[in-house]
């Protein structure tokens, strides 16, 4: 029964990796580039939540508004958080990583890291009293554990997993993102406008942070810190590489994998401790037996 | 007035000058034809000329308007294509999704039925396989439908790079029939071929790209007998 419940929490925790992977692998397979800042996305949505509830007191209004008043501004929080997340994301890709395109993928690397220490360092000027969430802790469901947060995480991963297949799949400009993908010079000669495809991947990517950050905050601790966004930032891009770094199934796919080992870890209080070394583990030896991870494709150099 | 005017293009790739301020023109209906040993600098050229490389100096003037200084997907809308060498289509996408990724630039759907179905008509071997994957097509086929993708746009100039290169003889002419029957159907022309002999022979005017720089130019009769040509690009 333990079991059962630790598979249901890891596909929820899962979930999330995977949401958070997303961005990682759709920025990776557009724009070729690994974005090092895209874990602090996930820290600045939690902190346009704080800053909300902070600024507009509706957190505590429990008395005053019931359970439905709180969940409702929790949701209003969500909506928030992703719009923020959103626009940071296209402003980062404008400022920072459009002007590099075409130099060196060092270049760019270090640039990344140094939008990733910034968003960090903004975040302490934040000082205002707790910086624990007010988010609604939704209630238990009775069944083991598990509570409505763990819920509603499944179901919203569920969600944004298959919209965004269908998304890439059959819209014109997820077809258009498969093509950038594959080869930007036979994209552009069909009219494709390879700079608006690859803003458009950011702000997919950082509305999904924004998303998993959400429900990491109503499943996990709610405490945000300017470090909030690196351990699950680092934990998904390990997802996405085991998955296979591009590929979009494979992203849901590592995520939810590392989410379920992660958690069934917990059953033992020896393994418990060194979850996350065992977690990257896995993805030593996944690359070691399929360098390109579990679902990459391998890459045909062009002569 | 030409369809497509190059004034003294120059191109360069870091500190080396791969073309060397050349200039040449596409009359409409035209089947004109760049030919050139390896490095000579054809494909620059075609690249440059649709903006998919940056051009150091010159001017491109097509169907009137100065098209410059603007970006590859902006020149495709205004009616030139390219089908680039090595074919470059989109492996992971069928057969029917790259056709309808070659009318991506088009604003008026409602052709859209019609020209799948023409492409279907020129090139069965397509409608065949339309839910094929296009990574699992011969060369040939990949051929067909990097061809049918880039004529989805109605072209009113065609590049065509390398289009022969890789296939077998048979194939091969069926390839040049099909540009001249593309021609023929009111589309101009600009073809790069390492085959001098078999695209000298449809062409209406050619230009022989050396170093870059143009080094003859004349219609395609006067070229294919030309010494200078038979020697170096017909064998003999």
């Amino acid at each position: 029964m333990e079991f059962l419940e630790k598979l249901i929490l890891g596909i929820s925790d899962g979930g999330i990796y995977a949401m958070i992977a997303l961005g990682y692998t759709m920025v990776y397979g557009i724009a070729k580039m690994l974005n090092f800042a895209h874990g602090d996305v996930i820290m600045v949505g939690g902190y346009s939540i704080l800053i909300f509830f902070n600024t507009t007191g509706l957190g505590f209004a429990y008395e005053a508004t019931g359970i439905r008043g709180t969940i409702f501004a929790s949701l209003i929080a969500l909506v928030v958080s992703v719009i923020v997340c959103t626009l940071l994301g296209i402003v980062i890709e404008k400022l920072a990583y459009k002007p590099l395109r075409g130099s060196s993928p060092l270049a760019v690397l270090i640039t990344a890291i140094g939008v990733s220490m910034l968003l960090q360092s903004i975040a302490q000027l934040y000082r205002k009293g707790s910086n624990a969430v007010p988010i609604y802790q939704f209630k238990p469901t009775g069944i083991f554990d598990i509570t409505m947060a763990t819920v509603f995480t499944l179901g919203m991963s569920i969600v944004v997993m298959f919209s965004l297949t269908m998304f890439v799949k059959r819209s014109k400009t997820g077809r258009a993102m498969i093509a950038v993908s594959e080869d930007k010079g036979a994209a552009q000669l069909m009219g494709i406008n390879v700079n608006n495809i690859i803003m458009i991947t950011f702000a997919i990517g950082s509305a999904l942070a924004a998303l998993a950050g959400f429900c990491s905050l109503a499943t996990g601790s709610s405490f945000v810190q300017p470090g909030y966004g690196s351990m699950p930032g680092i934990k998904a891009f390990t997802a996405a590489v085991i998955g296979g770094i591009g590929s979009i199934p494979g992203a849901m796919l590592g995520g939810i994998l590392l989410g379920i080992i992660e958690n069934l870890c917990m059953l033992n209080d020896t393994l418990a401790n060194y979850k996350d070394a065992i977690e990257f583990s896995i993805l030593i030896i996944v690359l070691l037996i399929k360098p390109a991870g579990l679902l990459g494709k391998k890459r045909r150099e062009k002569v | 007035m030409a369809l497509l005017e190059v004034h003294d293009l120059e191109v360069n790739y870091g500190v080396i000058r791969a073309i060397k301020g050349i200039s040449f023109e596409v009359n409409e209906g035209e089947i004109v034809t760049l030919i050139g040993a390896n490095g000579a600098g054809k494909t620059t050229t075609m690249q440059s000329t649709v903006g998919l490389i940056p051009k150091k100096a010159g001017k491109v003037i097509f169907n009137g308007q100065d098209i410059t200084k603007m970006p590859c997907h902006k020149i495709v809308k205004t009616g030139m294509t390219q089908v680039p060498e090595g074919r470059r289509i989109f492996q992971e996408l069928t057969v029917y999704e790259n056709l309808l990724m070659g009318a991506y630039s088009m604003k008026d759907k409602s052709s859209f039925k019609a020209d799948i179905e023409s492409v279907y008509a020129r090139f069965p071997r397509l409608f065949e396989r339309k839910n094929q994957v296009a990574g699992t097509l011969s060369g040939g086929e990949q051929q067909m439908l990097a061809m049918g993708r880039a004529i989805m746009s109605h072209p009113k100039l065609l590049m065509l790079d390398e289009p022969s290169m890789g296939l077998s003889p048979l194939l091969v002419d069926q390839v040049f029939e099909i540009i001249k029957e593309i021609n023929k159907d009111g589309t101009t022309i600009l073809l790069v071929e390492q085959n001098a002999g078999k695209s000298l022979a449809i062409s209406d005017r050619a230009y022989v790209l050396e170093n870059g720089e143009i080094v003859l130019s004349g219609t395609g009769k006067e070229l294919s007998e030309s010494e200078m040509v038979k020697k170096a690009y017909l064998g003999g």
